[in-house]
């Protein structure tokens, strides 16, 4: 589907945005991005965002291999690669010495990963291009994009006026 | 059910988010002034000097720094412990103070994270240095060699530091610059400078500030919390392990690791005290790091500080009860206290346990000037703190015969001015190009007392 118009509401005011965003749900208009300076509690519930991937699950699972990957050095190193004077030398007689890098190596993995991870799934990477339509997002200013079909538009923009915007501009 | 806090006071007033903005772009965008120049001069010249000491020591050898056979590792390892402990504040204002939803961390946690970062690098200096040769010093890592089956040897507490450290810094810098992307993204979008312009484009990773990012970011911030959380108690621990899993006396095995991590936060708050206690003024931030911030660290260090003295106190009283005649010159016992390292042990007392005491006055705790001199205190008590562990407890051995003292060389102290040099050097550099202040989180609490 060809989404020709876009039209931006500017908005002064956290609270303002909120109420904005609920007014145009009422009016059943879908939102298509929300652009703002800082995180405003309560807009992922009313934009209803649902994250596609769980990034707190998905740190423990690297966690768990990081700890996997810390188990299999240590045995493999210590256990299996040496031979200190025929002692016993079995890993988990000797485990207790292990566990600070076996966890170390499982903060690491976790932590780095579930970053790279957050990265992948925002697309942010160096050099990627910014896409906030108005630098003043990023300062005190909070941003609505709405894609239409619809070639009249002039009804959105009153909408969006009635919902508190400062400024409207379409492209 | 539980019990709703009262509300607490406003920290920062009259102050709008474009307010915000432009005092962080503010030193971004002018140029530097004398006074940042003076210091950087000398920053320069310290690091220079710590550079030719560095030099220096690995043509020759380390038969230049002031160990001896008793005293086989003194001075370095002291910096070691000291930098690393510095770093420990940062963390712990990021990571723990966000889950315990401190927000008063949000005008600090920014500056304090950089302090952490810079003040790791300075510790991996030194063992690095102290290997003698430092091209090999990737051998301390588990890596398929030829030299057959020789790995290092992860029973080692050496080694458990070579992976404690090298975590630390790098979730401690992931943790750092995520907290920075949408900071970079402001000073991108309003910065005049092209070429700046294209440099913070490319840091900023891109940054929108779309809904769905600042809700996963919110979610990655607090897991990295949580993993920094058990991290940064980890690393201090397994600091400590250096000495407590040796056979020397007087490193006492089950009292160290819970008292090095208090120490390590006692100093490193010392040291956020002391950074931003210049910046808060050369910078013109006292309407974002208020005298209520200056208080909240202050009470962190009476609480920090009351570990490590409790701790001390503990190791007085085991060092004299057990009767042991080789306790009797640990780093706290009446032999240290009389014995040739005396003025150590006294310059420990002060600085540590009696000058703190002093933050119990409300007066005190809430001046600044009182406040930053007591900081200096710290820092150099807890720098003896660590000389005191280790200096004292080796220079009486075992054996009489070997007893002996130690003296730093010029290197010594040129390589330690150095660190620091190179430390100040980096926070200059950061003062004046990064966003000093974690302007996007911070602009979540100025809401409700900006009258629209």
């Amino acid at each position: 589907m060809y989404q020709n118009n876009i039209i931006y509401g500017l908005y002064d005011d956290d609270n303002m945005l909120l109420q904005g965003i609920n007014y145009l749900k009422k009016k059943k208009i879908s939102i298509y991005e929300v652009y703002t300076p800082f995180p405003i509690h309560g807009l992922n519930e009313i934009l209803s965002l649902k994250k596609n991937i769980n990034l707190s699950k998905l740190a423990f699972i690297y966690g768990l291999i990081g700890t996997i990957i810390g188990c299999l050095i240590t045995w493999y190193t210590m256990n299996y690669q040496q031979n200190i004077g025929g002692k016993p030398n079995l890993w988990f007689l000797n485990l207790p010495s292990y566990i600070p890098i076996i966890f170390e190596i499982t903060i690491f993995c976790s932590a780095n990963f579930i970053c790279i991870t957050y990265f992948i799934c925002c697309k942010l990477f160096p050099c990627a291009k910014n896409t906030n339509p108005d630098p003043r997002t990023t300062d005190d200013k909070f941003m609505i994009e709405i894609r239409t079909n619809k070639t009249n538009i002039e009804e959105l923009i009153t909408v969006l006026k009635n919902s508190g915007a400062i400024e409207i501009s379409v492209k | 059910m539980y019990n709703e806090s009262s509300i607490r006071n406003q920290l920062i007033v009259s102050k709008t988010y474009n307010n915000l903005t432009q005092d962080i772009l503010h030193p971004i965008e002018t140029k530097s002034g004398k006074l940042w120049w003076i210091a950087f001069i000398i920053a320069i010249i310290a690091t220079l000097l710590g550079i030719a000491c560095i030099i220096y020591t690995i043509i020759t050898g380390i038969g230049v720094w002031g160990l001896n056979r008793t005293i086989n590792w003194a001075w370095d390892i002291t910096n070691f412990v000291w930098w690393i402990g510095i770093g420990h504040a940062g963390t712990l204002i990021s990571a723990v103070l966000l889950l315990f939803r401190q927000k008063w961390r949000l005008s600090i946690n920014r500056s304090a994270e950089a302090m952490t970062i810079f003040a790791v690098i300075q510790a991996g200096l030194f063992p690095i240095i102290h290997m003698g040769r430092p091209w090999d010093a990737y051998w301390v890592f588990p890596i398929p060699n030829q030299l057959g089956t020789l790995w290092p040897n992860f029973n080692s507490p050496l080694l458990w530091d070579v992976f404690a450290i090298s975590t630390y810094f790098s979730v401690s810098l992931i943790f750092w610059f995520i907290g920075l992307i949408p900071d970079f993204a402001m000073i991108r979008d309003h910065t005049k400078n092209p070429i700046k312009k294209k440099i913070y484009g490319i840091l900023s990773f891109g940054w929108s500030g779309k809904a769905k990012h600042w809700y996963m970011f919110e979610e990655i911030s607090l897991i990295l919390a949580g993993l920094c959380t058990p991290l940064v108690f980890s690393v201090h621990t397994i600091v400590s392990f250096d000495f407590a899993t040796s056979i020397i006396k007087g490193w006492h095995s089950t009292i160290f690791p819970p008292y090095f991590v208090a120490g390590a936060i006692f100093s490193g708050f010392a040291m956020v005290q002391t950074i931003l206690g210049v910046a808060r003024k050369v910078l013109h931030l006292e309407s974002y790091i208020t005298i209520k911030h200056i208080e909240n660290m202050n009470i962190i260090i009476m609480v920090t500080g009351g570990i490590v003295t409790l701790a001390y106190i503990s190791e007085f009283i085991m060092s004299w009860y057990s009767g042991n005649i080789f306790e009797d010159f640990t780093y706290l016992s009446s032999g240290a206290a009389t014995g040739p390292f005396s003025w150590a042990f006294w310059v420990l007392i002060i600085c540590n346990i009696l000058i703190p005491q002093l933050l119990w006055f409300k007066k005190i705790r809430k001046n600044f000037l009182w406040s930053y001199v007591i900081s200096i205190f710290i820092n150099i008590g807890m720098w003896f703190e660590r000389f005191n562990i280790i200096v004292l407890n080796l220079s009486h051995d075992y054996l009489p015969s070997s007893w002996t003292g130690f003296l730093p060389t010029f290197v010594d102290i040129g390589i330690f001015i150095g660190t620091i040099g190179l430390f100040f050097v980096l926070y200059l550099l950061y003062a004046r190009t990064f966003p000093i202040i974690a302007q996007a989180e911070l602009k979540t609490i100025l809401k409700s007392n900006v009258s629209k």
